[in-house]
């Protein structure tokens, strides 16, 4: 498994980051790689940087003011925070899932077309079809095929959250970031969207945050454990589990503190 | 037998003192202060109902609406009572500008909510609301010194010192700050999340404004548009001073005309004599006015109750 990684090219390498927003240091010299098609985990107490970290990947941090940023981050070999990088492009290959389903208020389909549209596909046949495939990879379609045309905003929670993935798939990125996307959802639609999670591996590199480590260790292949804004410990997620290497890692998973 | 307890709860019992008194007085005193002003709008509406009745009385209603000639103020037998210049002309301003202040307004709007910093918002912000106290008299005299002459002086040499053109203009000016503000409104509550969304998908600035924030806003966006032309039927101050005093069917900017607002001032700061037709005119007129910005401002509620979104 280790040497597998090593030949493998990583989709995303994470060298010596820190970041800031403003005086407030929130990220110290994380460094990670993230091979493809794998699913990795972010865990760790709240307010310890993981929302942070996982919106470097895709420059969303650029949105806020005053926020500065150190050390490298490079997908597939290309530094995403050299000069001539388009961020929108950027933004179209990291899609990103949030934690409170989101939706557009409009319909369904607008909603997930709205992506492939912004990147210029106006073809009706080529959207449909887009539309179509989306919502099958996010194990939505057969819940609304035949109301396509009603508001996003009227489906159920799990619904909506899957939606979003859908809409977030609809523009093909390369990797899927993804910020506790169960947190607002009941038990049966967390299950569904963490078998969602194995079976988008196969095309995507998913990079996704949670606190709940039972669902870290259920659907990720490696784990990362974030502390204070460091990262303690980055492991497969079996070892870490089962025999973490770190003092600070054992106290987490045991439950001793966060 | 007395407790040391039941002893402590008579403090407790009720006590008529100036604050209990004062209590039962103060909800009565708000009523009254809130009858005062329901009373007067419904006095208000009773008169224009009663003199407008008079009014027709008079001259028939179906001359009145569909005449193409108002000369009230012309005396015995030249008068002419059809309203639909006076129509024509609050409509031919309210067009203008709403053709002014609705992409400005909306401009404004947009650039306040998606891409000023926030220091520049708490700025602006307040400027705007300031615009939007300035009395219209001052608007007024913008209009016939200044836009007037501008407009003489470049693109309209031919145009007359009152037309409709400049005071549209100028109407349109003074409403773009109570657009701006109230779209400004509507296109903040849309949650961040939406937005973030928007972003994350590769959408430039452009197009969260255009094609999410808009959108998701657009009831209150419409109804600051509907609020908007209410206020531009009702202006009075830049009409009177700017476009004229000649009621006109026409629909060319270039003409001075006269709009309902300007008519009514008109005829109750002249010499007409208490009772005549051409008095119980200026009712009739200020009914007709009066539903047109009552549509307007119903149009807005429903709007933006029924086309409210969800998030
Ligand atoms: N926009 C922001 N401005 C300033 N500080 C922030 C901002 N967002 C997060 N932080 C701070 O950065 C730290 C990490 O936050 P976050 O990445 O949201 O943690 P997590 O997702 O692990 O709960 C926290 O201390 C938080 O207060
Ligand atoms: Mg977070």
């Amino acid at each position: 498994m280790a040497e597998q990684a090593v030949q493998t090219k990583p989709a995303i390498r994470v060298e010596n980051l820190d970041l800031y927003y403003g005086e407030k240091q929130a990220l110290y010299n994380v460094s990670m790689d993230v091979a493809e098609n794998s699913v990795t985990a972010l865990i760790g107490p709240s307010g310890c940087g993981k929302s942070t970290f996982l919106r470097t990947l895709n420059r969303m941090n650029d949105l806020i003011p005053g926020v500065r940023i150190e050390g490298n981050i490079e997908l597939y070999g290309k530094n995403i925070y050299d000069r001539d990088i388009d961020v929108e492009m950027l933004r179209k290959e990291v899609g990103m899932v949030f934690q409170a389903p989101n939706p557009f208020p409009k319909s369904i389909y607008d909603n997930v077309a709205y992506g492939p549209r912004i990147h210029g596909i106006t073809s009706k046949k080529k959207l449909d079809e887009i539309v179509e495939k989306s919502l099958r990879q996010a194990a939505l379609w057969d819940e609304v095929k035949d109301r396509l045309k009603d508001r996003a905003t009227g489906l159920s929670g799990g619904q909506q959250q899957r939606l979003c993935i859908a809409r977030a798939l609809a523009v093909e990125p390369e990797i899927v970031l993804m910020d506790e996307p169960t947190s607002a959802l009941d038990p049966i639609s967390t299950s569904k969207i963490e078998e969602l999670v194995q079976e988008l591996k196969e095309k995507y590199t998913i990079v996704i945050v949670t606190h709940n480590m039972q669902q870290a260790a259920r659907v990720s292949d490696k784990t990362a454990f974030f502390l204070n804004g460091e990262l303690i410990e980055y492991d497969d997620t079996n070892t870490l589990f089962s025999n973490p290497g770190n003092k600070k890692t054992e106290d987490y998973i045991t439950g001793r503190f966060g | 037998m007395k407790t040391a307890g039941s002893v402590g709860m008579d403090r407790f019992r009720k006590q008529r003192t100036w604050r209990t008194t004062w209590e039962g007085i103060i909800p009565k005193l708000l009523l009254v202060c809130a009858l005062v002003s329901v009373l007067t709008t419904l006095g208000i509406v009773f008169t224009l109902i009663v003199e407008t009745a008079r009014f027709f009385e008079e001259i028939p209603f179906v001359q009145f609406i569909t005449g193409t000639e108002w000369t009230a103020l012309f005396s015995g037998n030249q008068q002419k009572f059809g309203v639909l210049p006076l129509i024509s002309g609050t409509l031919l301003v309210t067009a203008g500008a709403a053709l002014v202040a609705i992409p400005l307004g909306l401009a404004a709007a947009i650039y306040l909510s998606e891409y000023a910093h926030d220091r520049v918002r708490r700025v602006l912000k307040p400027v705007l609301e300031i615009l939007a106290g300035i009395p219209t008299v001052v608007y007024g005299f913008f209009a016939f010194t200044f836009v007037t002459p501008l407009l003489r002086g470049t693109f309209f040499p031919d145009m007359g010192p009152f037309n409709a053109l400049s005071a549209s203009i100028v109407v349109g000016i003074m409403i773009i700050p109570m657009i701006a503000s109230l779209s400004e409104d509507a296109m903040s509550s849309v949650p961040r999340g939406i937005r973030e969304a928007a972003y994350a998908m590769g959408s430039t600035r452009l197009e969260v404004a255009l094609r999410v924030v808009v959108p998701a806003a657009l009831s209150g966006i419409i109804a600051s548009f509907v609020l908007g032309i209410s206020r531009a039927i009702g202006e009075t101050m830049i009409v009177t001073i700017a476009a004229g005093a000649t009621p006109k069917l026409t629909f060319d900017p270039t003409d001075s005309i006269q709009t309902m607002t300007a008519y009514m001032v008109q005829a109750a700061s002249g010499d007409i004599s208490f009772g005549s037709t051409a008095y119980k005119s200026i009712y009739a007129v200020g009914m007709t006015l009066f539903v047109f910005t009552m549509i307007m401002n119903l149009l807005a509620q429903y709007i933006s109750r029924r086309f409210k979104e969800e998030y």
